[in-house]
This record gives C-alpha cells, structure tokens and sequence, in this order.
C-alpha cells in the first residue's frame, strides 16, 4: 500500500507545471511548493507534469529542477520523479561508484518479479547504452562478479510450482556447503541465482525445519565475511522484502552517521508499493512512528520531502 | 521385375541422404496391388531392411527401422518445428538439448544467433513451457568445466544498440589476447575475464573487439583460439551467424553422420528460413561455388525434401 496522499480532486497536470514555474520564479525556489506538488502526486500524474511544464515552458523539467534545488532534497525528489522502472535504473547506475554498493544491486535483482526486473534492465540499456550486466561484471570479479551477475542476468521461474524433493536436496546442499570453511560459493550461487523465488522458499523453510536455525542466522554464525553477508541480504530480500527494508530503516536510523542514500532509496523506491506496511512494522517493532524516527535524524527540506512522503 | 525392386530399395534407403521418398513406396503400392509376388520378391532381394527367418519368412531388421523412423519421421518434425513460435521451438530444442543429452552446442547457437528479444522470449517460453528457468536447468543438469559459461551465455540479455566504445573494444581485444596465450600456457581459457567479455558485452562490441584483435595481432581470434568447448562456435557465431549456419549445414551434408548433425540441418532451415536465408545461402555459394538449393536436391528425398526447398528457395 502506497505511503503518501494524493489530493482529491487532484490538479490538472497543468496547473502543477504553472505552480512548479511559479516555485523556481526568481531567486532561490520555494521547496514547499515543489513538495507540496510533486510528493502527493503518483507516477502517472508526475509523467503528465513533465510533459505539460515542457510543453508549456519549452525547457526540460528535470534539468531546471536539478538547477534549483540540491543536496540530499535534490537527490530525492530526483529519484522520486521518475517512474518505478526508471527510478530503479538509475538507482542501479548509482551503485557503481568507486565499490560497488552490491547492496542495491541485490535489492534490484531480487525484490522485483521477473518482469518488473526485466523492465528495469530494458530501462537500464535505453538510459545508458549498456547492460546491467555488463556493468556489473566489468565493476565485479571473482565470487561477488559470479553472485551479482548472476542475480541480475536471470529470468526466474514465476509459478508456485515447487519441487519438495528437490528443495529438500537443495536444503542440505547449502548446509553442507555452510558448515565448510572456507564457503564453497559454486552451489550456493547456482542455487540462489537460478531456482524461482517459490522454489527458494521452500528450501529456506526445509533448512529452518531440519536445522532449527534459519540459512540466514547460520550462514552469520559460521561465515562473517563480506561475501556470506552478500549471500544473506540474498536471502532475506527474497523471503520477505518487507521485514527486509523494516530492518534496514531500523539500522539507518540508530547508526550515528545518517546514511542518507540508503535512507532515501528506501523510503523513494517503496513509497508507491509497500512503505505503509513497513511503516506499521517499524512501529510495533520499535514503538517510534517512522515519522517520528526520519524527524529525528532528518532536516530542512529534505527532511520534509521525506516526511510528505510517509503520511497519509 | 528388378528394376522396381531396387527402385523400392533406393526409395527405403535411409542410409546417406535425408528424407524417404514416399511417392515411390506409393507408386509400388499400386503397382503390386495384384502382385504380391512382386512385394515377396522384394522382401527377399533387400536384405538390409528384411533378413531370412528360420526359412519360412523374412522378417523386418529392427534396426533398420528405427533408421526408417528417423527418416519418416524428418518431414513431420520440420512440419511441427515450422509451425511453432519461434520461441516455443527454441525453448523446446534447448530442454531436448539439456534432458536428452544432445549436444549443449545447440544452447551456443540460440544463446548467440538470437537477437537479445528472441532469446529473451525462448526463456519466457521455457518458463511457461517447463516451469522451470532456462538457466535453471542448464546449471543443474549440464555438468562439466563448460557449463557455468553455458549458463552465463543462455542468461544474457545484451544490449541491442549500435553504440560501442572503441577505446573499450581495443581494451578488450588485449584482454582477451593476454588470457588465449596464458590459457596455452595453463591449459584453461575460461579465465574470468573472456567470460565476462563474451557472455556480457554487446555483439557489436564484440565484432569491434574481433576486429581490433585482427588489427593488433596479425590473426583472426578463431584462428588463436583453442578447442575449448563452446569459445570457438561463441565467437563464430556472434562474428557472423550465416557463417556460422553455413558450418552447421555442411556438417549435417556430410556422409556418415549422426542424426543430431542431421536435425540440425532441419533446425537451422527451419529457424532461420525468415531471417537471414539469403546471406546463409549466399555464404555457402562462396564457399563451395554451389547453390545452397542444388546440394540440397541432391542429398534429401521426398516431401521432406519438397519442404527444405521451399523454406530455402520459397516460391522468390
């Protein structure tokens, strides 16, 4: 369920695009007219406000915005803008900076349904002329290129069907391959980057069932690399992507050092699918409205963008 | 008498050449309606299809049957194959390749001759078809130092533009020289960084890269690479797929060969009859100074035959 309102009735994209003109008019911006529009409107209606800004001004939206605003705020309503595809395409690029943030790559690969996955890649090759994957690889080697290349390049299975034989046996492979030191990647990268996501759950619940431990838990005890952690966010981003990004906002918003690119992919890529639940999680989980928690640790305009975002 | 026993006999042959011709077997139907001393006769003189019971019958060779079968059966698996989307075939030709031990080349040539859109569908097909993923498969059931390079090449999903970085491409051509000759140095070429480069860079990239290869070293990278499994017919075919086709007929024109070569005589024409026939048969007219079609003529039979021609030549 989408996190933020949408006012109803709601202006005609061309009405958004004279307040939006009138917001940038003369020196400095008024952010609040800028988030007072563009965070309660939805995707469609945000394509539509592009488009009537350019054909009413005869100059690229994106481009101005960019001009008029900056820092954390631009960053977001930056991301925000674009459609989900878009916005992860981008995100997607953002990851290869100096390290790569496989984080993000695993989140893209692995929360998306096969085709919504597909639809960012194709996204992906119109914006910047290359593949996810080749970007990948070229930005990866060794048992992170395998993992990653893998977990974007597929094209899972979509169904329900699950083989409860073959979980079973794929259950104890990746046991045997975590109770090995050092981890044996091969099977669990083939494992984790080919089977479907219905498949891959019911081994999860086999290895839980066998081992009273969940894969996740063990693979922490035994392996506390760099890599194994790459293999856990695997794993919990296609188990439950909800207590996935619940956790990763507890997290960004404990630590001293706000990490403000992570805090803004979350609540930007899940504002318009899940966040509303994630919202109910985090409360009952920390007893703290997420408001209330982003308020906190957040200011200024971006902290109010944000905000726009997380209430109804 | 003998004459149209062995007219009967040429039209059961199922060894050398493709196809039976079935006309022939009706023709003799009608012929020998009233003489079955004639179909005796027969059954006696054509030893290979029929041996001496104990005396009292000839019976059929078992073996020779199956042969036949293949040969029957040639014309209604081009028919079937024809028929089908082309995604539904190739997902089909590369579960037969993965589940019944056929050569995984044929995963090579639909990995690397599909544009990114059509191997793309084989996959959706494959997954619609089978309920498992294409790359699922290939990694669990196809084992061997080869098939993690399989799985990478059938999971791509190039870019499809012309846009390529020639600083890059020249890079690349470096790479993979320094990887071929250490490989022959170390015996493997499957180095991570010639997986990398093939399996994720687009095809026009990698004809540049093949291009700046030939510029920097003297030789063609086909003419460098070792027989490793798969690296050749990769870079073959993502170089020039009529090219590449051309081979894969030749092989399956040739006498004595296996019915895998044989079906990808019937695979190819049949995948690429509306695609790039005409660069496939003007390839092999430089090759061999014959006409695709000619050479066809002459080695199939029958409707199969009829069939062949008709998704080579159509009625142009």
């Amino acid at each position: 369920m989408a996190s933020f309102s949408v006012p109803s009735p709601v202006p005609s994209p061309v009405e958004d695009a004279e307040s939006l003109k009138k917001a940038f008019h003369g020196w400095g911006t008024d952010e609040k007219a800028v988030i007072s529009v563009l965070a309660h409107r939805d995707a469609a209606h945000r394509q539509q406000i592009q488009q009537a800004y350019e054909d009413l001004y005869k100059e690229n939206f994106i481009k101005r915005l960019e001009s008029e605003i900056s820092g954390d705020f631009e960053r977001a309503v930056y991301r925000w803008i674009f459609s989900s595809v878009e916005r992860e395409a981008i995100i997607a690029k953002s990851a290869f900076g100096k390290v790569i943030n496989y984080r993000v790559i695993i989140e893209t690969s692995c929360i998306n349904s096969p085709n919504e996955l597909l639809a960012v890649k194709q996204a992906y090759h119109a914006r910047y002329k290359h593949s996810l994957e080749e970007d990948v690889a070229s930005h990866t080697s060794g048992d992170f290129r395998k993992l990653l290349v893998g977990l974007v390049s597929t094209y899972r299975y979509d169904g329900d069907e699950v083989d409860a034989r073959l979980a079973a046996v794929e259950a104890k492979t990746l046991h045997d391959v975590i109770k090995r030191k050092p981890l044996e990647s091969e099977e669990a990268i083939r494992i984790l980057t080919t089977r479907s996501k219905a498949q891959l759950k019911a081994i999860f619940n086999k290895y839980k069932d066998e081992h009273k431990i969940s894969i996740s838990k063990d693979l922490e005890t035994e392996h506390p690399d760099e890599f194994a952690s790459a293999l856990r966010i695997v794993v919990r981003c296609i188990s439950s992507p909800q207590r996935y990004f619940e956790k990763l906002l507890r997290v960004v918003l404990t630590k001293s050092n706000l990490d403000e690119d992570t805090l803004t992919r979350v609540i930007v890529t899940r504002a318009e699918k899940d966040l509303q639940v994630m919202k109910e999680m985090y409360e009952k989980r920390t007893n703290v409205s997420l408001e209330k928690a982003i308020s906190n640790e957040t200011s200024g305009h971006y902290k109010s963008f944000l905000l726009a975002l997380v209430r109804n | 008498m003998a004459e149209e026993c062995e007219e009967l006999t040429r039209a059961l042959s199922g060894l050398g050449g493709l196809g039976l011709e079935e006309k022939s077997v009706a023709a003799a139907m009608g012929r020998w309606r009233r003489r079955p001393e004639m179909l005796d006769q027969f059954r006696r003189s054509f030893g290979g299809l029929f041996k001496g019971d104990d005396g009292s019958f000839e019976r059929v060779d078992m073996d020779y049957i199956h042969l036949l079968e293949f040969e029957l059966a040639r014309f209604k698996n081009l028919m079937l194959q024809w028929l089908m989307h082309p995604w539904e075939r190739d997902a089909r030709w590369a579960h037969h390749a993965i589940h019944k031990g056929d050569s995984p080349t044929v995963l090579v040539e639909i990995a690397c001759t599909r544009t990114p859109v059509e191997l793309l569908g084989a996959r959706k097909a494959y997954c619609s078809l089978f309920h498992r993923s294409l790359e699922e498969d290939v990694a669990y059931h196809i084992s061997g130092s080869h098939s993690y390079f399989l799985v990478l090449l059938v999971s791509s999903y190039r870019y499809d533009g012309p846009n390529v970085n020639e600083e890059m491409a020249k890079l690349e051509a470096k790479v993979l020289h320094n990887a071929i000759h250490k490989a022959a140095a170390k015996g493997s070429l499957l180095s991570e960084e010639v997986l990398r480069i093939l399996t994720t860079r687009s095809k026009p990239h990698l004809r540049e890269t093949f291009k700046f290869y030939k510029q920097l070293f003297g030789k063609f990278i086909e003419e460098d690479l070792i027989k490793v499994p798969y690296i050749i017919e990769t870079v073959e075919s993502i170089n020039s797929a009529p090219a590449y086709f051309c081979k894969v007929i030749d092989a399956a024109l040739k006498d004595g060969v296996d019915q895998d070569s044989k079906e990808a005589l019937t695979r190819v024409i049949v995948s690429r009859s509306n695609i790039d026939m005409l660069e496939i048969k003007g390839e092999y007219l430089k090759k061999h100074g014959t006409k695709l079609e000619d050479e066809l003529q002459k080695f199939s039979r029958g409707v199969y035959r009829d069939a062949l021609l008709s998704l080579v030549a159509g009625n142009e």
